[in-house]
C-alpha cells in the first residue's frame, strides 16, 4: 500500500457513487491488547461484504491521518485513522490505517464485486 | 514412544511460537506429526515490517508462510478452512465432529491444543475446546492423550504448575527458524518482548525455551 493520495482516493470514491457496492469495514486493537497491557480493553468491529449504495463520499485530511465518510440513502458509514491506500488489479479500493509499527488499526474497502470470503 | 502426534491450533504461527521445540523433539525420534491449522490468519494485524501485506493479500501470504514453516518443522499439514477471529461463533459440535473425523483417520497417540479459557485469543479457546470435545467423543479405547497449552497471564495462579515443562533450548534455533518463516507476523510479535533490537535477546530466549502443557483429564 502507499500513503494516501487525496485526489486519487476521491476520484475512486466518486467512481463508486450511486452503484451497488460491497464494503469491508473493520477496526481492532488486536486480540492480545489486554493480555499485554492490563489497563487496555480489547475492542474491534468487523463487517465484510455489506452490500450498500452511497450517493456521496468524501475523504478529509486531519494531520497525518484521513477520514472517509459515505452517505447512504438512510444512513452513514465512516472510518477514521486511514493512512494508506491501494487500488487492486480488479478495481477494489483498499484504505487502511497503520500504526507506527505497521500494524493494521482500521480498514475500509469498497468494491463492485464481493470480497473473497 | 508416541505413534503419531497431532497439533491443533487456529493460526499459522501458533505451532511455531507454541510447540516448535516439542514438535522437533518428536520428529527427531521419528514420530510423525500432523498440524491441523484452523484458519489462515486472515485477520492478522501485523502486516510485515515494513508492511508488505494488506487485508486482501494476507491470507495467501500467510498460507505460503505456513507451508514453509511446516517444511522447516517437517510436519504434515492439513488446513481446516475456518476464518480467523470467527471460530468462537462456529457451532462447537460441528467443529468437534469435523476434528473427530480427521483424528479417527490419523489415530494419533497424542493431541496438542490450547487450554480453553486460558489461551487469550478467542480462536485459541474455541478450537481448544472443540478439539477436547472431539477427543471426548472418540471411542475411549482409541482416545489419544491430550496436552493443552495455557498462555493467559493468570494460568499458573489458577491452574497450578503445568504437568509438562519441556526445555527445548537444544532446539531453540529450529524454533526461531520456524517462527521466522512466518515473516508477516514474526517481527511484530517478537518486538513486543524486545522493542529496540532486531537480534534475539535473552528475554526472547528465556520465554521461548520452555514449552509447557497440561495433561487434560477426561472425567468420563
Amino acid at each position: 500500500m502507499k500513503p494516501i493520495d487525496m485526489n486519487n482516493v476521491q476520484k475512486s470514491l466518486d467512481h463508486f457513487t450511486d452503484k451497488q457496492v460491497y464494503v469491508h469495514l473493520e477496526t481492532t486493537n488486536g486480540a492480545y491488547a489486554s493480555h499485554l497491557d492490563k489497563k487496555a480493553y480489547n475492542v474491534g468491529a468487523y463487517i465484510r461484504n455489506a452490500q450498500v449504495s452511497f450517493n456521496q463520499a468524501k475523504i478529509v485530511k486531519d494531520g497525518n491521518i484521513h477520514r472517509v465518510g459515505l452517505k447512504l440513502e438512510i444512513g452513514w458509514i465512516y472510518a477514521e485513522g486511514l493512512t494508506d491506500w491501494e487500488i487492486t488489479e480488479d478495481n477494489k479500493l483498499l484504505l487502511a490505517g497503520h500504526d507506527r509499527e505497521g500494524r493494521l488499526m482500521v480498514a475500509l474497502e469498497i468494491s463492485e464485486a464481493p470480497f473473497d470470503y | 514412544m508416541e505413534k503419531h502426534v497431532v497439533i491443533i491450533y487456529p493460526h499459522p504461527d501458533d505451532e511455531s511460537f507454541g510447540a516448535a521445540g516439542t514438535i522437533t523433539q518428536f520428529r527427531k525420534q521419528g514420530v510423525p506429526v500432523t498440524y491441523l491449522c484452523g484458519t489462515l490468519g486472515e485477520m492478522g494485524r501485523n502486516m510485515g515490517t515494513p508492511p508488505f501485506a494488506n487485508r486482501e493479500t494476507l491470507p495467501e501470504i500467510r498460507k505460503e508462510e505456513l507451508i514453509n514453516a511446516c517444511k522447516v518443522l517437517d510436519v504434515d499439514l492439513q488446513m481446516l478452512g475456518y476464518r480467523d477471529k470467527t471460530m468462537e461463533y462456529e457451532d462447537r459440535d460441528e467443529v468437534a465432529a469435523h476434528l473427530k473425523g480427521i483424528l479417527e483417520k490419523i489415530e494419533p497417540s497424542l493431541v496438542i491444543t490450547h487450554y480453553p479459557d486460558y489461551a487469550v485469543h478467542p480462536d485459541h479457546n474455541a478450537l481448544g475446546a472443540a478439539a477436547i470435545e472431539a477427543v471426548r467423543l472418540m471411542n475411549d479405547q482409541k482416545r489419544p492423550v491430550v496436552w493443552t497449552q495455557a498462555i493467559s497471564n493468570n494460568y499458573q495462579e489458577e491452574l497450578g504448575k503445568p504437568d509438562i515443562m519441556n526445555d527445548i533450548s537444544n532446539h531453540f534455533d529450529k524454533k526461531m527458524e520456524a517462527i521466522r518463516a512466518h515473516d508477516s507476523q514474526a517481527t511484530g510479535v517478537l518486538r513486543q518482548f524486545e522493542p529496540k533490537e532486531q537480534t534475539i535477546d535473552e528475554d526472547i530466549k528465556r520465554r521461548f525455551s520452555t514449552e509447557e502443557f497440561f495433561i487434560w483429564e477426561f472425567e468420563d
